[in-house]
This record gives C-alpha cells, structure tokens and sequence, in this order.
C-alpha cells in the first residue's frame, strides 16, 4: 500500500556492481518506501538476481559504484549476516539443500541470531517450536517438514514455502523475493503468495523480482520497474505489468529508444 | 641392500611385567618377545606406514605407566557398565560391573572356567611389531565374556586413561571380548586424557593399545572405539575382530585427539552369512595426524559388508585412510561396500585416502568410493543471510558432517559426551 509521509525502507542510488570481472548492475537508481510492495521485471540476463544478492551481501558481488542505504544507514560495508539480522530478507531463486542439519535447528539458530543482535533473551528449544508451529499455518506447512534436513529432499514447492515460513520467523523490514513464483504450481503458488500477503504490513516493504506477470495477480505491487542492462529503464503502476505481458520486452526497448531521442 | 636398524628403544624389556605370572602368561610373553626380535619397528618406508611416520615415538625415552589417581567424572558414561584403567593399570574401585552369565573384568580376576588361553594372542595378525610389543608385556587385562545365549541390555564401558607423568611414559591397554554364541553386547572402548574440556597436557606419552574380540556364532555385539588421548599423545591402537557363521558386528571409530595416531581395524571372517558395519569418523585439527587402516578379510560365502569413512580435517592436520577388503576364493556372494568421504576445512588441511579391494571370488557385489571436498560456499551465504555468523554457520555445516555417524551409536550418553568434546574441537558451543 503507499502511504503518505511514509518513511523511506531502502534506497538504492547509482548502484553499480560487478561479479567475476563481469559489470552487471549499471546505474542502478530505486526508493522503497514502508507499506509498499515493488515489482521488478525484465528479461534473462537483466541483472535482477544480481540487484537480490547485492542487497543481501553474497561476498562474490562486488559494489563498484553508488549507494545502498537501508533505513537511512549505507549499508555496503555490512556483512550478510547482520543485514539479515537488522532486517533485510533475501527469499532464494534456489534454496540450498544442507543435509544434516535439521530444519527446526537451523530456524532456531538464525531466529535465535537476530534476537540476540537486537538484547533479547533467545528462545529456548520449547517456546521456539510454540512459535515456529504457529508460523506453520501461514504457509500451510506440515509440522513434519521441520525433522528434516533443510531443504533436503524437498520438492520446489516445499522449498519455497520453507522459504516464506523463515521470512514469517525472522520478521524482515526488507523481504526480496527472487522469482520466488518459479518452479510453483498454481496450488503453491496460492499458497506461497498468501503466505507472502499475510506478512505485508505497513512497517515493511516487498521487493518482488518477477520474470512473468502471473505472481502479481497473487501479489499486487503498488509500484513496478523494468530492468534492462543493469539499470531500471522504465517505472509505473501496477498496470505497466499487464502491458508488459501484452507487449513484450521489445516494446520497453522501443520506447526507451523514443525517449532518447526525444 | 644395507639394512638400517632403529633403536627404537620399544622392547620386550621395556614391557616386560616385573612380578611373577601364572606360566601360560609367561609362555605367551615368551612367543611375542620372540616375534619381536624378529620384526623391526616399522618406518615409513614401509608401504603401510607411508603418510604415517612414526619416527617421533622411537625418539622418546619411555618408561612404563604407573597407577595416578585422577578426576574422570566427565568420561563416565552414567548408564554403562565401566571397567577404568590408569596409564594401562586396573584400577577396580572405580570400576563397576555386572554378575550373571558374563564376566567383566580384569584378567587376573577371571575365573578358571573360561578357557583364555585359547583367545588371549590367539587372534589372527598378530605377528605385527606393535602388536607382539603389546603382548609381550600383558598383565592386567580387560576382559568382557559373554556366555552363550546371553544378551547384555547396559552398555559396557571399557575407559582406558592416560593421566599426565613428569616423563614419557608407555601404556599397554590389552582387551578381549569373547562373545559366545547367540551372545549380545555392547561396548564402548575409549582411550582419554583426564583433563577437561580437549586442553592439550604438555607431555608426550606413547598409548599401543590391542583389543582381541571373538563373535561365536550369531552372536551381535555393538562396539565404539573412541580416541580422545591428548594433543600431545603418540597413539597405535589395534582392534582384531574375527566373525564366526552369521553373526553381527557394527562398529564405530572416533578419533579426535593424538598427536600422531594410528588405528588398524581387522576383521577376519571365520564362518558363512556374516554382517559387518563399519563407520569411522576422525575429526582432527591443529598440527594433529590421524590414520585408520581397515582391513576386511572375507574368506567364507555371503558376507555382507559396509563401510562408511569419513575424515574432517582443519588448519594443517592430516588424516590417512586406507581400506583394504580382501575378499577369497571362497568368498562367493559376498557383498561389499565402501565409501570414503572427506572434508577439508583449511586450505593446509591434506588427506591421504586409499580404499583397496581384492577380489578373487568371481560371483561377488563390491563397490568403492572416495570423495574429497570442501563446504560449500553459497551453503555459508545461504545460512549468514538467515543472520548466522560465518563461524557458526561453519560449524553446523561441520556438525552435520559428523553427525552422519555420530548420531548412529547405540549409547545416548556417549553421544552427548561427543557431541561436548566435539563442540571445543570446532567454534560451535
């Protein structure tokens, strides 16, 4: 929802970044504000699942230009960890399978991690399962999914549910969600998206980066941006998706010409 | 060729037991002090002892452990059976032990009826330098016998301790397991430093341990060989199993500490339609080195054998396995497997693993496998963008490499006491 007067949650300003040598992000300019959802589209190759791991802090990316603040703060220098601690949620494009270590383990330690950064008492083995067995309901998730290894075996769509059940956990300002509509059927897709609307609140904000149009007849954005070549070439409501379906990326590169020229 | 000779200083005098012994003791001391004279202690140049050198214990001036008494509440396993050794000396008031239809206990204590000269240094491959060493020299003995048809539900727990002397000393832990037939246990052999919480003593110490285990006919015994000697201990330590017809063993190697430590597991195959499971972890850190050779030897049809290894190695520690499973002429449909998997923690870590099959049966089912890897960096990130810090999220990754085998050992308390010795081995608490 945009609201007014609201207080700006990330703002990402000229932001270039590189990976292997590779320049991928070129310029990139974009301001969240609490309550909104964003919508990010564009063809392969674009740079989107770049933007997803900058901002979350993968250690192969690097910035080499502009700005990221969050809340206010430049946020560059900030491991991965405390970004995630302070807010900021990156949904994978593919969730890791770590075998071995149990799912309801792992949500407690990283639970446990943000409690402990922002001096609060960290839950023990009991009230944490009260709490994790509540948040199941917003994914529908079976309490059984939580015995076993993260992700282990997990079909895609148990994947990405395992995903928004740790974002409901970890409560972020910030949630990006990398094509998290890939790989679902509608029946997950239902699910999931529910799961994702449930936790919007005025106080945070979604970033979801979206190669088809279909996720957002799930979640509506208030805002949506077209990438291109590392930038974001073209910004509107939510309609602009419904077009971009209609018309295609072509039709974006065209008028990005005409506005060139102009 | 010119023969080097070693004055290793490791000799039958060495060991010898000072006081008188009943003359089938002396008679079996006489034989292993002969195979000792004949053999030279091994160096690397020999094939098996390749990655391994022990040229670091034939330079300490040993002499042999005595009696201490130390502080060993934090090894005790609460819900075990517990037979204590000190520096290779039976200590009896902290041991605690059961009565009916089996015995456990100390050599000199065993009753007459159970016919010990027919397994004391009667197992097979015991023509070996550290094996002759240690029976050259066997005076109190840990002795588990269990009469046929009779199944231990309590775990027995056989703790052998070094505890720290002011000059390097020798301990000759000695173990026989008789398990007649239709007989069930399980057993835990652990060698430990007394001092809490992995902090290395100061003083080198030399362990030869030998443990001697007889499975009459299916007979099942489950058993823990747990090595937590300090980071200063030199260690070679050997398990000889032989299986009659259709019994089961499932055994389990830890090795955390030593400085240099060896363990030769051997199972000999004496009957038909054996089982045999075996699962090593060595997790090792620090400047440690830590080898465990198997060697399955498979003689009789249908034996089922599987084998799981796994080495954790950090900072410039080595680890060595080699896994050798012969499988005989008569060995016919035997099925065997071996997997050896190994993690490699710093960019200094090394392992030298070798699995090494030889089949001479035609209508058998074996297969091998090794890999060697490190963790997996996007699993890291996956975890610090849930807000785990680097080092924790290195140490679950860790913990659920060993926990693989870890979690499979029979004894809840010896599970907890490892996973608490574990902990200071990595950063996780």
């Amino acid at each position: 929802m945009i609201i007014e007067n609201s207080p700006v949650i990330l703002s990402v300003q000229n932001l270039s970044a590189q990976v292997d040598g590779t320049q991928i992000l070129n310029g990139l300019n974009l301001e969240i504000k609490a309550g909104e959802v964003h919508a990010i589209m564009g063809p392969n190759g674009s740079g989107k699942s770049t933007f997803s791991k900058v901002l979350a802090g993968h250690p192969d990316y690097q910035v080499t230009g502009g700005d990221v603040q969050f809340q206010g703060q430049s946020i560059l220098e900030v491991a991965a960890e405390d970004r995630a601690r302070s807010g900021i949620f990156l949904a994978f494009q593919y969730p890791l399978e770590i075998p071995g270590v149990t799912n309801i383990d792992f949500l407690r330690v990283a639970y446990n991690s943000k409690r402990k950064y922002h001096n609060l008492e960290e839950l023990d083995t009991f009230d944490f399962e009260d709490l994790v067995n509540e948040k199941l309901q917003v994914v529908k998730m079976d309490a059984d999914f939580l015995q076993r290894g993260v992700n282990e075996g997990f079909s895609g769509g148990e994947k990405k549910r395992n995903e928004i059940l740790q974002m409901a956990l970890l409560e972020p300002v910030l949630a990006i969600l990398d094509e998290t509509d890939s790989g679902l059927d509608i029946d997950a897709l239902r699910i999931v998206s529910n799961g994702v609307n449930q936790l919007s609140r005025r106080d945070n904000a979604i970033l979801l980066i979206t190669h088809y149009q279909r996720l957002l007849d799930y979640i509506v954005p208030d805002y949506v941006h077209v990438m291109e070549g590392g930038r974001i070439i073209l910004s509107g409501p939510k309609e602009l998706a419904l077009e971009l379906e209609a018309r295609g990326y072509d039709w974006v590169r065209e008028e990005e010409f005409v506005e060139a020229a102009k | 060729m010119e023969m080097q000779l070693i004055n290793s200083g490791l000799s039958a005098d060495l060991v010898r037991p000072a006081g008188p012994v009943p003359t089938w003791l002396g008679q079996l001391h006489d034989r292993a002090t002969a195979v000792l004279q004949e053999l030279a202690p091994p160096t690397k140049r020999d094939e098996a002892w390749r990655f391994t050198d022990p040229a670091a214990l034939y330079s300490l001036q040993l002499t042999k452990g005595k009696f201490q008494s130390v502080g060993i509440e934090h090894l005790l396993l609460p819900d075990s059976y517990q037979l204590v050794f000190v520096n290779g000396v039976y200590a009896p008031n902290l041991s605690k032990v059961p009565s009916q239809g089996v015995f456990v206990g100390s050599l000199e204590e065993l009753p007459d009826r159970y016919p010990v000269q027919n397994y004391l240094g009667q197992q097979q491959g015991s023509a070996e330098f550290f094996t002759a060493l240690n029976t050259a020299g066997v005076e109190g003995a840990a002795v588990v016998w269990v009469e046929a048809g009779v199944a231990i539900a309590q775990s027995i727990h056989l703790l052998f301790i070094s505890a720290p002397a002011p000059d390097p000393i020798i301990s000759q832990p000695r173990t026989l397991v008789v398990l007649e037939t239709n007989a069930q246990a399980t057993l835990v052999e652990q060698y430990a430093a007394p001092n809490r919480d992995c902090i290395p003593g100061e003083q080198s110490y030399f362990t030869n341990a030998v443990s001697e285990i007889y499975l009459g006919t299916k007979a099942k015994l489950q058993h823990a060989y747990i090595q937590r000697e300090a980071d200063t201990a030199l260690l070679v330590a050997k398990t000889a199993v032989s299986q009659a017809a259709q019994s089961e063993y499932q055994g389990y190697s830890i090795s955390l500490g030593g400085k240099l430590s060896r363990h030769n597991w051997e199972i000999y195959q004496t009957g038909a339609a054996t089982t045999t499971n075996l699962n090593g972890l060595t997790m090792i850190k620090g400047e440690q080195l830590a080898d465990t050779h198997s060697n399955i030897v498979l003689n009789f049809p249908e034996g089922k054998s599987q084998q799981l290894h796994k080495c954790v190695v950090d900072d410039q520690a080595a680890a060595v396995f080699n896994g050798r499973i012969f499988v005989g002429k008569q060995a016919q449909m035997t099925s065997a497997g071996q997997l050896s998997r190994n993690l490699l923690l710093s960019g200094k870590a090394r392992v030298d693993t070798k699995p090494q099959l030889e089949i001479v049966a035609d209508n058998v089912k074996c297969a091998h496998g090794a890999t060697v890897s490190q963790l997996d960096e996007e699993e890291i990130f996956y975890l610090q963008s849930r807000g785990i810090d680097q080092a924790s999220a290195v140490s679950l990754l860790v913990e659920a490499a060993v926990l693989e085998i870890v979690k499979q050992i029979p004894v809840p308390t010896l599970r907890q006491l490892l996973f608490r010795c574990m902990s200071c081995k990595t950063m996780f608490n």
